[in-house]
């Protein structure tokens, strides 16, 4: 088999003042035809740098400093920019991570696919349009005469993401750059995106350079793999091998961090429940003016269920899902329309705005962006002991246990007297989890805790739950997009869909034997669940 | 929502903000201090007993406050702006007169500062970093900082006074009689130094707005797109950049026509333009009370009229606002 | 943040003016003594034509120096005071807006349009003359048709902020709203505020000056509007007495204008304009 692309020692530069001196160095692959390449690594480890160059869109100040990357016996970085212009978009096509802000708003679906035809000055007005039409019905988007019309905004994540791939495939490229294309898409969406890239490689024997930093899409698309960390190399080989039989330590450590299935035992539950909800609604409103229409979702939709003293819930469900919702109404930061949230024998659903206050110690949360969830204003004491004083704790007594907490969650006293920017984006969730434990809840619901993390952090971050669950036996509902995360820490999982618990039951009967639909959707979805089974269920 | 809802709803906010400035032109001549009726006939004593006597009746001054509220709002609903005792006409009258002068001055103005502004704009966000940027962005700064009126007269000294090449008095050729295109040109001559002066300082405003827009626009994830499509990037700039980076610009080029007519007072005064900011400046010696709240309602009404036709011509151009809702 | 904002040319350069006109109006009482109104030599002297009188005399004879000197005070007083009221007005109005949302923010935005839509300048100008003109009428009337902008921004700053995790946490922390607002919300809002309020001072001072050039300036204080205004009428015979009030303007502002980019670039260092990606 030819190389499509065949890049040598690449080394890319930073500027002055970067953490280190290249984004990338000494990389060297091939990307065969017809063949999909996966480029593993977590954030920072300069595997969208190496695509970027590539196409010459390297941010101002980054630049190739030696290496060549051949491609059609030419060295593409070293092309001049006419030349490399022609190659964009004709030979080398790319998408990219971010389907909402990757198209321009005010131009028609249409005119963004034919402008690709018209860059390289291909056929007429009409047969650009034909040709535009063509693609879209190519990339499975619905009603394709009214989408070529549609704006980007009337299109949902997935549908856009196709919008990129037909623009992308718009001249039958030789490669296919897709830089973490079903990073922001839902896990099912997801599911699509892959198989039609899947699809189309096979019906037009494209190279596929594809990169990610979620080895369950690995499994799902790749030939070849190659690992990255700190824009080096540690590992490459056929996609069997590096999942199956890693070499390099880094790897190994990335797998391991991966929740893989692996089900641990079930634990036995309290009969104490921490947190009991019944027939919970919240309905969201918006428009109602006068020339408006009142639009109604109904976000949490009759929803009864327990967390047990000690116990791990998972809430998992699709973005859009009423999963989070649920969590922050069983924290009263939104008041329900209907039902009841019963922890401790006191229902936060109906108290009043004050003494709501002074009850709001038993339920605490753990948020998602550990750069939203610190006032970056606000040393580290004053957030964990805001709250305990406010209580009535002495200021003494509330400090001492905040340098104890910060013991526990592993960061050490004198994290106390630092501010948030200084720490790192885990650091930061383990100060948001002992903000949490400081004011002594009942529960804790963490809210995508780890889902901005990179893998390895997140597995670290997982470790510091389960710890805290036995050591301080506490009940936490665990909402999450990622079944996989969730299958490693949950003692039972709640599915929800569109409002509605779908179903709940104990990991393994959700993950071996579910009885709905959409779980099985659900479970099907998931990148790499095959592989993941494999290890699971010795064969 | 329709393009005809929005002006319906549009027209009938316009109304009622119209009617709270009546109101509040109503308290602020009777928190002035003196008699009303002095006040309002002019207290440097040019109104005579049988004057103010007149103005109590009418307003009805014994009578109570609302009462002569509602007398002084249903005037101002039939256009009756009050009567000029110094002019001896009616202030609806003045205006009317002198307001085409004005509309001529500040739209020219507009679209002078609008056009300029933004090719300045982009001019210099292609070339950032580079010395015509630093000199564009350098001039911006100045005509920023530099007093409308101050910068009029400069200009009336330097192209009027020492070169003689523009008339800096003025509407017109006064006696010349002009009629058909010479008529049109000898406007068109004096009316170029105002424009320029009242608009360049908005040319100044507008051009930061369309550079740092375009730099901003330039950043967003689909210019990487369109890079990654193989388009030129002239074609970026012209296709994918500058619109998105416009609209913003236009909108708040339509917020600060508020300004513009606030500015037309002083470049009116400076040039003896015969618009309503002149006829301003001539009551505010006279203390011409009348005239100068009716001007005030008069140029607010423009400036909301103005903010309708910026808000439908946006939502016109941006198919996101007309289908969100 | 200080290390950014002292290693931008532009605004040291501002800071450097600033400074200079700022000193110049401290000390015109102790240079000038005899104040701005004395006549002190015949009129219409040009520049340097008498030593002593680097600027020339007025259309009275009075020293052209001294009046830039003494114009310097009011235009910073009323600057500085009038911006000082307009943030007493606009935060504490946008803050409220945008943290309770709801009937409180709409009630506020409406009141906040209508002065919005009204032309600031037109209002100003009725405003003093209806009240008299003097520094005080002047600084309250520029105070209130700047404000606006104020509380538009706080608002958005204040709602923007309001949706962020911590802001939920100190909820949870069972903080009370007030508290919340004033402690955890408010600070994070603190940087646009002082960029817009040295923005604001520079406006100010044009407008205090627009008032005074169109004689609604305080009868009893010297300032830079009234001397070109008072000049407009001899402007062919003897221009430098509108010009060298006009350049003290337009430094002093600049001054401002510099300074006020300066903490922006300063606060955001990620929306400086450096180059495309």
């Amino acid at each position: 088999m030819s190389a499509t692309l065949t890049i040598e020692r690449l080394t890319i530069g930073l500027p002055e003042g970067a953490d280190r001196p290249f984004a990338v160095e000494n990389v060297s692959f091939d990307i065969d035809k017809g063949q999909i390449l996966c480029v593993v690594g977590e954030s920072g480890s300069g595997k969208s740098m190496t695509a970027n160059a590539l196409m010459g869109l390297l941010p101002q100040g980054v630049e190739v400093k030696s290496g060549r990357a051949m491609f059609e016996a030419r060295d593409v970085l070293r092309l001049p920019e006419v030349e490399k212009q022609a190659l964009r978009g004709a030979q080398i096509a790319m998408i990219f991570q971010e389907p909402m802000t990757a198209l321009n708003p005010l131009m028609r679906i249409g005119d963004q696919i034919s402008e690709v035809f018209a860059a390289h000055g291909l056929y007429t007005q009409s047969e650009r349009r034909k040709r535009a039409l063509d693609l879209v019905r190519e990339v499975g988007l619905p009603d394709p005469e009214k989408i070529i019309r549609a704006y980007p905004f009337q299109l949902s994540g997935g549908q856009r993401q196709r919008a990129m791939i037909a623009m992308a495939l718009a001249l039958e490229p030789k490669l296919l750059i897709a830089d973490e294309p079903t990073t922001a898409l839902d896990v099912t969406t997801q599911a699509q995106i892959l198989k039609l890239i899947l699809d189309l490689r096979k019906k037009r024997g494209m190279a596929v350079m594809f990169i990610t930093h979620d080895f369950g899409v690995v499994a799902e698309i790749a030939d070849q793999v190659i690992v990255m960390r700190e824009g080096k190399v540690v590992e490459r080989g056929d996609a069997a091998s590096v999942l199956h039989n890693p070499q390099h330590d880094y790897t190994k450590r990335l797998l391991d961090a991966i929740p893989t299935g692996k089900l641990p035992d079930a634990r036995k539950l309290s009969d104490t429940p921490a947190l009991e909800i019944k027939n919970l609604r919240k309905t969201f409103r918006t428009g109602g003016g006068l020339f408006k229409p009142v639009r109604e979702v109904h976000a949490v939709d009759d929803v009864s269920l327990t967390v047990a003293r000690g116990e791990v819930l998972g809430l998992v469900g699709e973005s859009g899902s009423g999963k989070s919702t649920l969590g922050r109404t069983a924290v009263r930061l939104v008041t329900p329309d209907g039902g009841h949230v019963m922890v401790g024998g006191v229902d936060l659903a109906a108290l009043s705005e004050e003494e709501l206050r002074r009850q709001r110690n038993k339920v605490q949360m753990v948020f998602q962006d550990p750069y939203a969830s610190l006032n970056p204003r606000q040393r580290i004491m004053s957030a964990l002991t805001d709250g305990p004083i406010n209580r009535g704790v002495p200021k003494e007594k509330a400090q001492a246990k905040a340098k104890e907490l910060l013991e526990i969650v592993g960061l050490g006293a004198d994290a106390a007297m630092r501010y948030p920017h200084e720490f790192s984006g885990g650091q930061r969730q383990r100060i948001g989890i002992a903000r949490a434990l400081a004011m002594e809840p009942e529960l804790i619901i963490a809210d995508e805790a780890v889902s901005a993390l990179d893998v390895s952090i997140q597995a670290q971050v997982l470790d510091l739950l389960r710890d805290l669950r036995e050591r301080l036996s506490l009940s936490i509902l665990f909402i999450t997009h990622d079944l996989r995360v969730a299958a490693q820490l949950c003692d039972r999982i709640a599915v929800m869909q569109k409002g509605k618990l779908v179903e709940i039951g104990r990991v393994d009967e959700i993950f071996l034997s579910p009885k709905q639909d959409y779980t099985r959707q659900l479970l099907a979805a998931v990148p790499g669940a095959d592989w993941a089974q494999t290890e699971e269920v010795p064969a | 929502m329709t393009i005809f809802a929005v002006v319906v709803s549009r027209l009938s906010k316009a109304i009622l903000t119209l009617l709270a400035i009546a109101i509040l032109n109503f308290f602020l001549i009777h928190a002035a201090p003196g008699d009303p009726a002095v006040v309002l006939a002019g207290e440097a004593g040019a109104a005579d007993e049988q004057m103010i006597e007149q103005l109590r009746e009418r307003f009805g001054l014994d009578q109570p406050l609302y009462v002569q509220l509602g007398k002084y709002v249903a005037g101002i609903v039939q256009l009756d702006l009050g009567y000029s005792f110094r002019q001896g006409a009616p202030v609806a009258e003045l205006i009317a007169d002198r307001l085409p002068a004005t509309l001529l001055l500040t739209l020219t103005a507009f679209v002078v500062s609008l056009v300029l502004g933004i090719a300045f704009g982009v001019a210099a966000a292609a070339r950032v970093g580079k010395p015509s940027d630093t000199v564009l962005t350098t001039m911006a700064l100045l005509f920023y900082a530099t007093p409308l009126y101050w910068l009029a007269l400069m200009a009336v000294l330097v192209f009027s006074v020492w070169f003689g090449w523009l008339p800096g008095f003025g509407y017109e050729t006064v006696g010349a009689n002009y009629t058909g295109l010479e008529r049109v040109l000898d406007i068109g001559s004096h009316l170029i130094l105002p424009a320029l002066t009242l608009g360049l300082f908005f040319t100044a405003v507008y051009m930061r707005m369309a550079r740092a827009s375009m730099l901003e626009v330039s950043q967003l994830d689909f210019v990487k797109t369109a890079k990654a499509k193989g388009l030129s990037d002239a074609v970026i700039r012209r296709r994918h950049i500058l619109r998105n980076a416009i609209l913003p610009v236009v909108t708040l080029a339509g917020l600060q026509a508020g300004q513009l007519v606030g500015g037309a007072v002083l470049t009116e005064t400076v040039f003896a333009w015969p618009g309503i900011g002149r006829l301003m400046f001539e009551s505010l010696a006279a203390r011409d009370y009348n005239t100068i709240l009716g001007v005030f309602l008069v140029s607010a009404a423009m400036v909301i009229l103005f903010n309708i036709v910026t808000d439908i011509v946006y939502r016109i151009v941006d198919p996101r606002i007309g289908a969100r809702s | 943040m200080w290390k950014r904002f002292r290693s931008n040319m532009g605004a040291m350069i501002g800071v450097v003016l600033l400074i200079s006109v700022i000193v110049i109006a401290l000390i015109a009482p102790l240079i000038f003594s005899d104040g701005p109104w004395q006549m002190v030599q015949r009129p219409f002297l040009a520049p340097f034509a008498v030593d002593g009188l680097p600027l020339g005399t007025d259309t009275l004879g009075r020293n052209v120096a001294a009046q830039l000197a003494y114009g310097a005070r009011v235009s910073l007083l009323v600057g500085l005071v009038s911006t000082v009221v307009a943030l007493l007005i606009g935060v504490p109005l946008g803050a409220l807006a945008g943290f309770y949302g709801g009937y409180v923010d709409e009630g506020a935005m409406r009141f906040t349009e209508f002065f919005q839509t009204i032309p600031n300048f037109a209002l100003a100008i009725v405003l003093v003359a209806i009240f008299e003109p003097t520094l005080t009428s002047i600084t309250i009337a520029i105070a209130i048709v700047s404000w606006p902008p104020v509380a538009r921004l706080v608002r958005a700053e204040v709602m923007s902020v309001r949706t962020r995790e911590f802001v939920d946490a100190a909820r949870l922390a069972g903080l009370s709203k007030p508290r919340i607002l004033i402690q955890q919300v408010l600070p994070n809002t603190v940087s646009p505020i002082i960029v817009m309020a040295s923005l604001m001072v520079a406006t100010a001072i044009l407008l205090e000056s627009s008032l005074s050039f169109l004689g609604l300036g305080d009868p009893n204080s010297m300032s830079w509007g009234y001397m070109i205004g008072a000049a407009r009428t001899v402007i062919r015979t003897s221009w430098w007495l509108s010009f060298f009030p006009g350049i003290a303007i337009v430094i002093t502002v600049l001054a401002l204008n510099l300074i006020g980019e300066g903490l922006n670039d300063a606060f955001n260092p990620h929306l400086s304009r450096k180059g495309k990606a």
